[in-house]
């Protein structure tokens, strides 16, 4: 008989059991070894039945030997001598009657159970004390680098789960029926699915669980925004703190990566058509990844010298290791992607050129061309836009100075404009790089910084000061015409704008100084031209950006796709792997239409 | 060899010469730990595939360049970037360039006189020793004048006298192209507003992608903040911000001599 409101548990916990009746202790230690101390009755006979304390160890001792398959016939408790055996409730497992013991679980008595049948590993609780039990469990934070260390080097800031940790995390899912974190996640990853498999200590299978949707998990659970995704809809996050579904996805990810258990698909039959893709940022890489599993010949091109788009030559070192996205990359190329770098596509090829050797085109080339504020003292030598800044750092790797030849931008007072993940990255990369005193400026307030909720964290232990509601006016400069001090106002949030935040306005006479030898801004992107001067016919939307179908990301130009931050404008890696599947998805069916009416022209053009 | 000395070198790279039009650059990496820098194109030849870089030893990239030898590799060549010049048929045109800037003049010079134009050029170097090209601007130009700041060959003096000279004395010219130093280049603009005769000039700023990236190339033209890279490198010389492109470069002059090739030249 299988009690509909017991499930099978299975996380790490030391269980301090009690007797619901005496309420005296039923752990004991026996020559060092932790125990449950019983008494039972087996064939008539009193014996002693001990259990491991430990929720995911199942061993028991007995005073006398027992088969497997046996039951006992009673519990008792080895104080007051009463009867342990539940009524009502049967095992889960074999139906057999269970015992029950009260356990105190992280500071919560919990009625739970055991099964009679000698061998049979089901222990439980009821779905109401299972639920309480996890509420009980504190999100789990990742161990990181120490932050008066980590402002030195450039290595990865958290360590990211062991298992042990995983799990305890992992047990928090509540398994909801309608998961709406589900709904969060842009490419809706099977969230509860995967995590079930954490649980249950199957890595590998709740990695693959993820790539079924997401191809990049490494990446997203590194980078994605969780907080205002998959995280911020997590029911745990109306009382407590959602489950921390990123860094579970990063666990995963990496255990795959380590392990050496990712599997390159073998690619089933060949279409015979070719896929151009312009840009190897994470869309074009995710168009890449689908249709080449579909059986499509791949070429990437990328205008610069190393694949990955902003995830090489934006996202720093210390947020995302770079040998990660090459590892992804390499997977690409050992499934039979080809990519040409030092492609700048619109003047060594034009999209028209790759039509005529291509069937179908998709053009990620993210949204680059930096934006300034145009105020006074801008053009000034030590500003800097922070694709210049990092780029600099990341892809040409100045922070290694002398040893790569690109010299770093120097700063010692450095002031960041900006409040996104860039301003963060900007900051951060300065702090490492020698600076004394970093001082990010936004206009708005902190609840609206855009930037990760962890890196602004992160950031505020490396240092890093804001001064929030503020802008910049002017630049004041040396003789030298190099930087010396920004001058700001102070700023107010005024009525929501289009965006739906609030506008910030100036606030009258209220300008400050501060000092400084190096300025990054980082206001974002526009779309960069190169694209557009030789393609005419690919049809722009108000803002400058790619028009799309949104259901197909098929441009006005037949054949010719689109996606990611130059449809969007500045986004996510998230979501331009999102627009990347959809494109796919609607190019393998125009083309497999496509080629349909081919063979159908054939035959009959044979009869 | 010494610091200063310039350096040709023939480049296989066929998709670019089939592809590299007059005022076109391309930039290069040399190895994995290089920086990338930009250099014009001065000619190519797309049967054969190849692209002619001319460049002078300035910095650690250059030199690293100029020990290559033939057959060897270089990491990265990316292009053709940048827009290319506007080549019509308009008459005459004055093209006069300074140092190595020549060499790209040399290669916008060639299709002037192909598009049927009437081809004055004035070339400058500081010295003998650093003129370039006089063989290939004597094949292009109908008429060429040399100078040198030193007098050590040509007429002694820089490009702008005999500009002036010539500005004075034909009422023809309807282009002038002056691609060289920027304070060459600022003084050209100068004499020719004097004459209201169009001017376009070549910028070379400071350049990492080439691309529209990073926007370290940023330059004003007609107070307007511009990427030379996307939009340039040719611009209205009447509508350049000299002084701060000058600002801009000798920052960098001060601190790493090898990214500044282009100020140079
Ligand atoms: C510093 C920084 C930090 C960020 N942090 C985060 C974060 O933490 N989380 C997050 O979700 N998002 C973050 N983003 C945003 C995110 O990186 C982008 O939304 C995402 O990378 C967009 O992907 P994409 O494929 O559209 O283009 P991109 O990643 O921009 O890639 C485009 C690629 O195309 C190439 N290209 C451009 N033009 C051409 C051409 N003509 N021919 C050939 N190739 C061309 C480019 O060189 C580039 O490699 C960050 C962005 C930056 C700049
Ligand atoms: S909403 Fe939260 S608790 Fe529910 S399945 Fe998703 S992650 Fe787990
Ligand atoms: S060189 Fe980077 S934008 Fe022009």
């Amino acid at each position: 008989m299988l009690d509909p409101n017991i499930k099978y548990l299975k996380f790490k916990t030391f269980l301090h059991t009690y007797c619901p009746h005496c309420k005296n202790t039923l752990n004991i230690e026996k020559e060092d070894k932790k125990l449950i101390h019983f008494k039972a009755t087996y064939h008539g006979e009193m014996i002693d039945l001990m259990l491991s304390p430990y929720l995911d160890v199942f061993e028991v001792e007995t005073s006398i030997a027992m088969r497997k398959g046996d039951r006992v016939d009673d519990f008792f408790c080895p104080h007051c001598k009463k009867s342990l055996l539940h009524k009502g409730i049967h095992c889960a497992e074999c139906g057999s009657p269970v015992g029950e013991v009260t356990i105190s679980a992280l500071s919560r008595l919990i009625t739970f159970f055991l099964c009679t049948k000698y061998g049979c590993e089901w222990h439980g609780l009821s779905k109401r004390d299972e639920r309480n039990i996890k509420l009980k469990i504190p999100r789990q934070d990742m161990p990181e680098q120490d932050q008066t260390l980590r402002v030195h080097n450039f290595q990865e800031v958290p360590y990211g789960y062991t298992s042990e940790l995983a799990l305890l995390e992992a047990g928090r899912c509540l398994q909801c029926k309608t998961p709406h974190c589900v709904d969060g996640c842009p490419v809706n990853v099977d969230i509860p699915a995967f995590i079930s498999l954490v649980a249950e200590e199957r890595f590998n299978e709740a990695a693959k669980k993820i790539k079924e949707r997401n191809v990049f998990p490494a990446i997203c659970g590194r980078v994605c925004p969780q907080e205002s995704q998959c995280e911020s809809s997590c029911v745990l996050g109306e009382k407590d703190k959602p489950v921390a579904i990123g860094r579970l996805e990063r666990f995963v990810a990496d255990y795959e990566r380590k392990m050496d258990l990712v599997e390159v698909p073998i690619i089933k039959g060949n279409t015979g058509m070719n896929i151009a893709i312009i840009g190897s940022g994470p869309g074009g890489l995710t168009v890449a990844s689908d249709m080449r599993q579909l059986g499509y010949n791949i070429t990437v091109y990328e205008a610069l010298h190393e694949t990955g788009g902003v995830l090489t030559y934006g996202i720093p070192e210390f947020r995302l290791p770079k040998a990660i996205v090459q590892f992804e990359i390499n997977y690409l190329k050992e499934m039979g992607v080809r990519v040409e770098l030092n492609h700048v596509i619109g003047t060594i090829l034009t999209i028209d050129e790759l039509l005529e050797h291509f069937d179908a085109v998709y053009v990620g080339v993210g949204a680059g061309l930096p934006r300034f504020m145009n105020v006074e003292g801008e053009s000034m030598g030590n500003i800097f836009s922070a694709n210049e800044y990092l780029t600099r750092m990341n892809l040409m790797k100045a922070y290694k100075f002398p040893e790569y030849d690109t010299p770093k931008p120097k700063g010692n007072k450095v002031v960041v404009v900006g409040g996104g993940n860039v301003a963060m990255d900007c900051a951060r990369t300065a702090i490492r790089t020698g600076a004394s005193e970093v001082t990010v400026v936004y206009r708005r307030s902190r609840h609206e910084l855009p930037a990760r909720a962890e890196e602004v964290h992160h950031g505020e232990e490396e240092g890093i000061r804001f001064k929030l509601l503020s802008n910049p006016l002017r630049y004041i400069g040396t003789d030298n015409n190099t930087v010396k001090a920004v001058e700001c106002i102070r700023m107010e949030l005024g009525e929501p704008d289009a965006s739906g935040r609030r506008r910030p306005i100036p606030v009258k006479d209220s300008d400050f100084v501060v000092e400084c030898d190096l300025a990054i801004v980082a206001i974002g992107t526009g779309p960069n031209p190169i694209i557009f001067q030789s393609t005419p016919d690919m049809e722009r939307n108000k803002w400058g950006y790619i028009k799309v179908n949104p259901k197909t990301n098929e441009t006005t130009k037949e054949f010719v796709y689109a996606g990611g931050d130059i449809v969007t404008g500045s986004a996510t890696v998230i979501e331009a792997m999102g627009a990347g599947r959809i494109a796919a998805r609607a190019m393998h069916e125009k083309l497999s239409g496509k080629k349909k009416a081919k063979n159908r022209t054939r035959v009959t053009a044979k009869n | 060899m010494a610091k200063g000395t310039i350096i040709r070198q023939d480049i296989l790279a066929p998709k670019i010469a089939v592809k590299v039009r007059p005022g076109q650059f391309v930039i290069v990496r040399v190895n994995e730990t290089g920086e990338r820098i930009p250099l014009t194109v001065a000619d190519k030849d797309a049967f054969s595939g190849i692209i002619t870089l001319i460049f002078q030893v300035v910095g650690k990239t250059t030199a690293l360049m100029r020990s290559l030898n033939e057959g060897d590799f270089l990491k990265d060549v990316v292009g053709p970037l940048g827009k290319p010049a506007d080549v019509n048929k308009v008459g005459t045109v004055l093209m006069t360039g300074g140092g190595t800037g020549v060499a790209i003049l040399h290669h916008i010079a060639k299709a002037f006189k192909e598009a049927g134009n009437y081809v004055i050029g004035i070339t400058g170097a500081r010295t003998r020793d650093m003129l370039i090209l006089e063989n290939e601007m004597e094949y292009i130009c109908d008429e060429l004048v040399i100078t040198t700041d030193d007098g050590t060959y040509g007429e002694m003096g820089f490009v702008t006298d005999p500009l002036k000279k010539y500005l004075d004395e034909r009422y023809d010219i309807k282009l002038v192209y002056a691609i060289g130093p920027i304070i060459m280049m600022k003084n050209v603009v100068n004499l020719t507003g004097k004459y209201d005769v169009p001017t376009m000039v070549s910028l070379n700023p400071i350049m990492i992608d080439g691309t529209g990236m990073c926007g370290g190339c940023r330059v004003k033209i007609d107070n307007e903040t511009k990427f030379c890279c996307v939009d340039g490198p040719d611009f209205d010389g009447f509508k350049v911000d000299f002084e701060e492109l000058m600002k801009r470069n000798s920052l960098y002059l001060q601190d790493e001599k090898d990214s500044l090739l282009f100020s140079i030249r």
